[in-house]
């Protein structure tokens, strides 16, 4: 445990000397995140493999209860990611936003703050400890997205995020005091049996829902999530992305673990909310031209899918099944990681696009594989990652998935397997699609601008982070079984009471790993038939023999979109303006399309406006006079003790 | 000395403070009360206790000498005329103060407090002094007097936290103190810029910054 904290306080401090420093400030923050992820990362490991839980009891002086950090193998996988994400994002962000930036100093300051938040957050076991951490956590975020402030979108996305979470925040003080209420105390500890069953567990499970679920972006609460990991600069997207929503998914799981009889319609609900939220994710990312918009909207898919896992871990545990038990939540967490690991390698890959080109639009990018090898490199396993593909890492959790669903299945034909099974097929093709779109638009043909044709190698500072974490998708891809001891014991916490079987076996992971060898032997000897006779030479992409080809004629990302988002049209409402061409030989025309946000734009902003609308009545209440605003405080006053005596 | 007469005498502070039109007798009177308030915990005969002995002198320093310092250096500096200037005449403000005295008295019968309360007086005190303090934030106009309000709302919380003090920890009181002096600061502050942008402290100014 102490390994543990003195890691959370080596991040914390981790900007500090730059404050100071003319120079090397990136580097210093780096060295003492990454020394700091080395101590972390040992500590969470060793409680994975089978050591100890640690435990932490905190003076009880200035709250008036005592609180509580423990360290157990959930705490710890969670803690994984945590760790080496931050440590990644800050080797990145030596090349990627360096002194010359504004607010550089500022910026690592903070995301060493977010990542010791984080950090805390996840071996946090009471009310007061998790709040801390969550605030901490929230609150540092918003100062990173807000990092560029000049820009007005910026400004708009960071309130929008705080508005969000803090509302969401709100849910889980109420959520809290169930809690308290139910157990008589602070500390995270099983609730009664039956509990989960009774109106106030229904509370409980909703208000959690909601709170965490604002975190995690679930469907119809996600509508912070796309603006803010677009206007957050690319590191700061990959931790928000990777690490910090996934905190919502660790307090539903926290949830779960106190609940030792959850009703079977918890189960259904977050199903029904994951099947949403994945199909709906990956459709309106289909529809984005901007690339970390279109991340973003990656992400509330992939959270989708860990809400499925979750959800068949609940059907499989309400109805004393430990096998479907095991594999949704297995499938689940280890989603959690292996989604941290693919996105934070995309949105790394995505910055330094955006670095070399300096624009997030897909049309004005393109031919960038050519001149980013590496970088193209990187995204390419990203995206085979996150399409589910074998043999790498995105697969193992979502087989672990399919497989609890193919026996539900058999054994009861529920029609919520059946479910999940359909929603993760749909999830995994258009994931497919959508990244074939983004991988062309970006790596394929000739520049679409001056910019992606001047653009150049990311330096390794970037390339480096980038490398750790193919590395890591690729290791978990090849051979899943060196984690399934450790999911062994995150689930048996989760499980408690049934005997909760060993997955390696139940999930057959040594001949997957087996199958993943020999299709990359395959796949090599592909490679090397494939290859081009003479290495050397460089040709522009094969234009058809056209004489005149130009960059324009290519095909655009969103015209390699459009039949699928015509197909989704009833769920995207795509807008589009002009285009109608007439006569023999037209002028020229503009077009333009695009694919705006459900909720967001179609929802709560015409809403919150026509409320604003409605709030100009109240206009006479405020006067500017600070004797009359000092009244209102003292009638308010007033009315209370009155109120309370009579 | 019976904590009672003390009490009593800090209502009646109350009275004289609401009717003063001078700023630098407003400050000397609320001098007086933060001394007045300082020795009540001793009258009580909580002198026994080091700790309360040290918030004692912590209380005299800070309410007696510090921040009454601090205001009459800032009257010093900022040069305004020496008036009141309420928004609400004295007889007036006299008349309020008396009912909310009243409205306390009254109050502090029917609130359920916890029981073997000895000072009976103390509640109302504490309420008749906040509620002195609100008038004199909302009537008064200059940035100094409301300063002074403060204050005066401070003390009545201060009161009431006597009610608890062999219950509190010392972590509270400590707060209590601190945010008064954080609220002289913000204060102050504010004076300045009220000054250095309209080149007055009349906090009427301010209405200009509406949108």
């Amino acid at each position: 445990m102490s390994l543990y904290l003195i890691a959370v306080a080596l991040l914390m401090c981790s900007g500090v000397p730059g404050l100071f420093l003319r120079r090397r400030g990136g580097e210093v923050a780096a060295g003492l995140m990454s020394l700091g992820a080395l101590m972390g990362l040992t500590a969470a490991v060793r409680v994975l493999a089978g050591g100890p839980v640690a435990t932490l009891v905190l003076p009880p002086a200035p709250l008036a209860s005592a609180g509580l950090l423990t360290l157990d193998p959930l705490a710890a996988l969670f803690a994984l990611p945590v760790f080496l994400l931050t440590a990644c994002a800050a080797v990145y962000g030596i090349g990627y936003w360096d002194n010359h930036q504004e607010h550089a100093r500022t910026l690592r300051l903070v995301l060493g703050l977010l990542a010791a938040s984080l950090a805390f957050l996840v071996v946090a076991t009471h009310a007061l400890p998790f709040l801390l951490g969550w605030e901490g956590m929230t609150i540092s975020a918003f100062l990173l997205v807000l990092t560029e402030d000049r820009l007005p979108e910026v400004r708009r996305a960071a309130w929008l995020y705080l508005v969000c979470t803090h509302t969401g925040t709100l849910a889980l003080f109420g959520a809290f005091a169930l809690l308290s209420a139910a157990t008589g105390q602070w500390t995270f500890s099983a609730l009664p049996l039956g509990f989960a069953a009774s109106g106030r567990g229904t509370a409980l499970f909703l208000l959690c829902l909601f709170g965490f679920g604002f975190k995690a972006g679930i469907m119809p609460l996600h509508l912070w999530l796309p603006s803010t990991h677009a206007a957050a600069p690319s590191h700061v997207s990959a931790v928000m992305s990777g690490v910090m929503i996934k905190m919502g998914i660790l307090g539903l799981v926290r949830l779960l673990c106190w609940i030792p009889d959850p009703p079977f319609w918890w189960g259904a609900v977050l199903m029904g909310l994951g099947a949403l939220s994945g199909v709906l994710g990956v459709a309106f990312a289909l529809g984005q031209h901007d690339l970390k918009r279109l991340l973003a909207y990656h992400s509330i898919e992939n959270i989708g899918i860990i809400l499925l896992g979750l959800g068949l871990g609940v059907l499989g545990k309400s109805t004393g099944h430990p096998v479907i038990q095991v594999l949704g939540f297995a499938g689940a967490l280890l989603h959690v990681l292996n989604h941290s690991l693919f996105k934070g390698l995309l949105f790394l890959a995505a910055g330094s696009f955006i670095h070399a080109t300096g624009t997030r639009d897909l049309e004005r990018m393109g031919g960038l594989g050519q001149r980013m090898p590496w970088t193209s490199g990187a995204f390419l396993l990203g995206s085979w990652a996150i399409s589910g593909l074998p043999p790498l890492n995105g697969f193992v959790s979502e087989w672990f998935i399919y497989l609890g669903s193919f026996r539900a299945l058999g054994l009861f034909r529920w029609p919520w397997s059946l479910l999940v099974l359909t929603a993760l097929a749909l999830i995994g093709a258009l994931a497919l699609a959508c990244f074939a779109k983004a991988h062309g638009a970006v790596f394929l043909g000739a520049p679409r601008s001056e910019a992606a044709g001047g653009a150049h190698e990311a330096p390794r500072s970037m390339r480096v982070p980038m490398g750790i974490l193919a590395a890591g998708c690729a290791l978990i891809g090849l051979a899943p079984m060196l984690l399934a001891p450790a999911l062994d014991r995150v689930v048996a916490a989760l499980g408690e009471g049934t005997r909760v079987q060993p997955l390696a076996p139940l999930a057959h992971l040594p001949s997957l790993s087996l199958l993943a060898l020999v299709l990359l032997g395959l796949a090599f000897l592909l490679w090397r038939w494939l290859r081009p006779l003479d290495p050397g030479r460089t040709l522009p992409t094969w234009d058809c023999g056209y004489a005149v080809s130009s960059p324009r004629m290519q095909y655009t990302a969103s015209s390699f979109a459009d039949g699928l988002v015509a197909g989704l049209r009833w769920a995207l409402w795509p807008r589009s303006r002009g285009g109608k061409v007439a006569g023999c030989f037209p002028a020229d025309h503009p077009f333009e399309s695009h694919v705006p946000d459900l909720i967001l734009d179609r929802i709560t902003d015409p809403a919150f406006q026509s409320l604003s609308m409605g709030a100009v009545l109240l206009r006479f209440l405020q006067g500017g006079k600070v004797h009359i605003y000092l009244l209102y405080v003292l009638l308010t006053l007033l009315t209370l003790l009155l109120w309370m005596v009579a | 000395m019976s904590p009672d007469l003390l009490i009593a005498l800090t209502i009646l502070s109350n009275f004289v403070l609401v009717a003063t039109s001078r700023v630098n007798k407003a400050i000397q009177i609320a001098v007086v009360q933060g001394i007045l308030l300082g020795l009540i915990p001793l009258a009580m005969g909580l002198g026994r206790h080091p700790h309360i002995l040290l918030m004692v002198a912590a209380t005299i320093a800070v309410k007696g000498w510090l921040i009454p310092f601090l205001l009459r250096r800032a009257l010093r500096e900022v040069h305004i005329p020496r008036e009141v200037d309420p928004y609400v005449g004295y007889t007036v403000s006299l008349m309020l103060c008396a009912l909310g005295t009243g409205l306390s008295l009254i109050l502090a019968h029917m609130l359920p407090l916890k029981g073997g309360t000895k000072e009976i007086l103390l509640v109302p005190a504490a309420l008749s002094t906040l509620f002195t303090g609100f008038l004199m934030l909302v009537s008064r106009r200059k940035a100094l007097t409301q300063v002074v309000g403060y204050l005066i709302l401070e003390n009545g919380i201060y009161l009431f936290g006597l009610l608890l003090v062999e219950d509190m920890p010392l972590l509270v009181e400590t707060g209590i103190l601190l945010d008064l002096f954080v609220g002289v600061f913000v204060m102050g502050i504010v004076i300045n810029h009220i000054r250095t942008a309209f080149d007055s402290t009349d906090t009427r100014h301010l209405a200009e910054l509406r949108d």
